[in-house]
């Protein structure tokens, strides 16, 4: 289980987290959302540790995310970058199979090769790409991979950044059910930041809206269009005119 | 506007400029450091060896033969004013080992792979990069500045000495097939001339220029804004930078080896 205890963060005079209360049960799949520059990113960022919160707390499985040893802590985490985050000079199997090559989850390079070729399968991508590199491939096929490597290591929990951003609807599809299929079978617990709600629908069992740096409403994703929050209905309705201000 | 405000605007820049120096050196501690604590990236560091040693050697060995050969045309010419041409292989000797040999690479190499590893590591951090690599369980000063900054330190003295050999036969073909001097006396004159300490200042300014070629290009790469314009800014200061600093750093070194 992820909680975070009334989170803040600032850059410079910009409150981007003003206390933020959340709770991810483990096995769910929770989907963040909210407009751009609300601070999703910096949420999932923040449990990570790639961000370092200005106050409050951050738990996994009851311990405090910023303590302990951060391999061990990592090796419980794949994510899944919005842009892929793929390493330009290593070919696909390499970026696949990126955590078992090195670190603690080191395996023989043969072993590693036969996992990150599985994972593509499981992805939809076939062994020839194995051998290209990241910029030979289009950007669906990108995201595979992306997701192929967040997997790689049979991990408790996954994170997703974006993922159907500058997909195509179709391929938006497909990503968007690989992702439910990989999180119902793995048993993972997911947290994902979209605001693509076709993605939301896909992908969570549970849904949250980020506005003015807290946590606006939480819920089920089924009870999400009879909330009756203003703000939910809204951004989900993409109406212009609401609570939440639209720039013109 | 008052008075005092360009005094306080270059108080800003002063303090800002001294913050730079500050994090650039809290980085160099914690780059050498992670060389010497495991984990190592074998792989990481022999491409870095490859790229900044190997692939520099043309533009390293044709600086430093067309420099070899000017400096003997300009001693023979200024060593004419008063009948001094016969110290043209010593002074080519002297000068290429001591100065032009190190400085030359080292600014090469700034130029070359400096500007490299910024733009590649920002790059790295902009598509976030970077951040999957800590996801990954992998540090990125270990992964990516350690191996960059070891092979550096280690190839750099090698190409300063291969260059400081190149720039003396730039000076041998110029004397012997223009100015008229003997081949083996050249060569003589060449070898009985330099000293131990000045070949062991060229290796040395070499390793520490290497240091801040390689360093400087990961701290402004590691630093770098967002967008195709933090990388170009990163790749610009760390250029600036490490060249300023190399001569900064020759300027002390030379005053270590030779001030007596």
């Amino acid at each position: 289980m992820i909680t975070l205890d009334n989170v803040h963060k600032h850059f410079g005079p910009k409150r981007v987290l003003q206390g933020v209360n959340l709770t991810i049960p483990r096995g769910e799949s929770m989907v963040i959302i909210g407009g751009s520059g609300t601070g999703k990113s910096v949420a999932l960022k923040s449990v990570l540790g790639l961000i370092t919160p200005d106050q409050g707390l951050i738990t996994v499985d009851g311990k405090d995310a910023s303590k302990g040893d951060r391999d061990k802590f990592l090796a419980r985490f794949g994510m899944l970058f919005q842009g892929g985050a793929l390493f330009d000079s290593l070919t696909v199997w390499q970026n696949v199979a990126f955590r078992l090559l090195r670190g603690s989850l080191k395996r023989p390079k043969a072993e590693a090769r036969e996992i990150a070729i599985e994972k593509l399968r499981r992805v939809g991508l076939t062994p020839d790409v194995a051998d290209l590199f990241p910029s030979e491939l289009s950007g669906g096929m990108q995201k595979r991979v992306g997701l192929a490597r967040a997997i790689a290591a049979e991990p408790e929990i996954i994170f997703f950044d974006e993922p159907t951003t500058g997909l195509d609807p179709i391929m938006s599809g497909v990503i968007n059910d690989l992702i439910r299929e990989i999180v119902v079978e793995m048993g993972a617990t997911a947290m994902t930041i979209t605001h693509d709600m076709t993605s939301v629908r896909a992908i969570a069992d549970k849904v949250a809206m980020l506005h003015d740096g807290v946590i606006k409403w939480t819920g089920p994703v089924a009870d999400m269009d009879q909330s009756g929050d203003p703000y939910l209905d809204q951004f989900i309705h993409g109406r212009a005119e609401g609570p939440i201000e639209a720039v013109r | 506007m008052s008075l005092t405000a360009p005094i306080a605007a270059i108080g800003r820049q002063t303090l800002a400029f001294m913050a730079l120096i500050g994090r650039a050196a809290i980085f160099a501690s914690q780059g050498l450091s992670h060389i010497v604590r495991p984990p190592f990236y074998g792989r990481e560091f022999l491409v870095a060896l490859l790229q900044i040693g190997w692939l520099s050697l043309p533009v390293v060995g044709l600086t430093a033969f067309f420099t070899g050969g000017a400096l003997a045309l300009q001693i023979y010419d200024g060593g004419a004013r008063f009948s001094a041409e016969a110290v043209v292989p010593q002074i080519v000797a002297i000068g290429m080992v001591r100065e032009l040999g190190p400085v030359l690479v080292g600014l090469m190499i700034a130029a070359r792979v400096t500007s490299s590893i910024a733009a590649e590591i920002a790059t790295m951090k902009v598509t976030e990069q970077i951040d999957a690599l800590v996801t990954l369980s992998t540090h990125p000063m270990k992964y990516l500045t350690a191996p960059r900054v070891l092979a550096a330190l280690i190839v750099v003295p090698l190409l300063v000495g291969i260059g400081d050999i190149i720039g003396i036969f730039g000076g041998f073909v110029v004397g012997t097939g223009q100015l008229g001097f003997n081949a083996a006396t050249y060569i003589k004159n060449t070898a009985d001339f330099l000293q131990f300490t000045d070949i062991l200042s060229s290796l040395a300014k070499g390793c520490v220029f290497g240091g801040i070629a390689a360093m400087m290009g990961c701290y402004f790469g590691m630093n770098s804004g967002r967008g195709a314009q933090g990388v170009g800014q990163a790749t610009k200061g760390s250029v600036q930078a490490a060249a300023v600093l190399i001569l900064a750093a020759n300027f002390l070194l030379t005053s270590l080896f030779f001030s007596s």
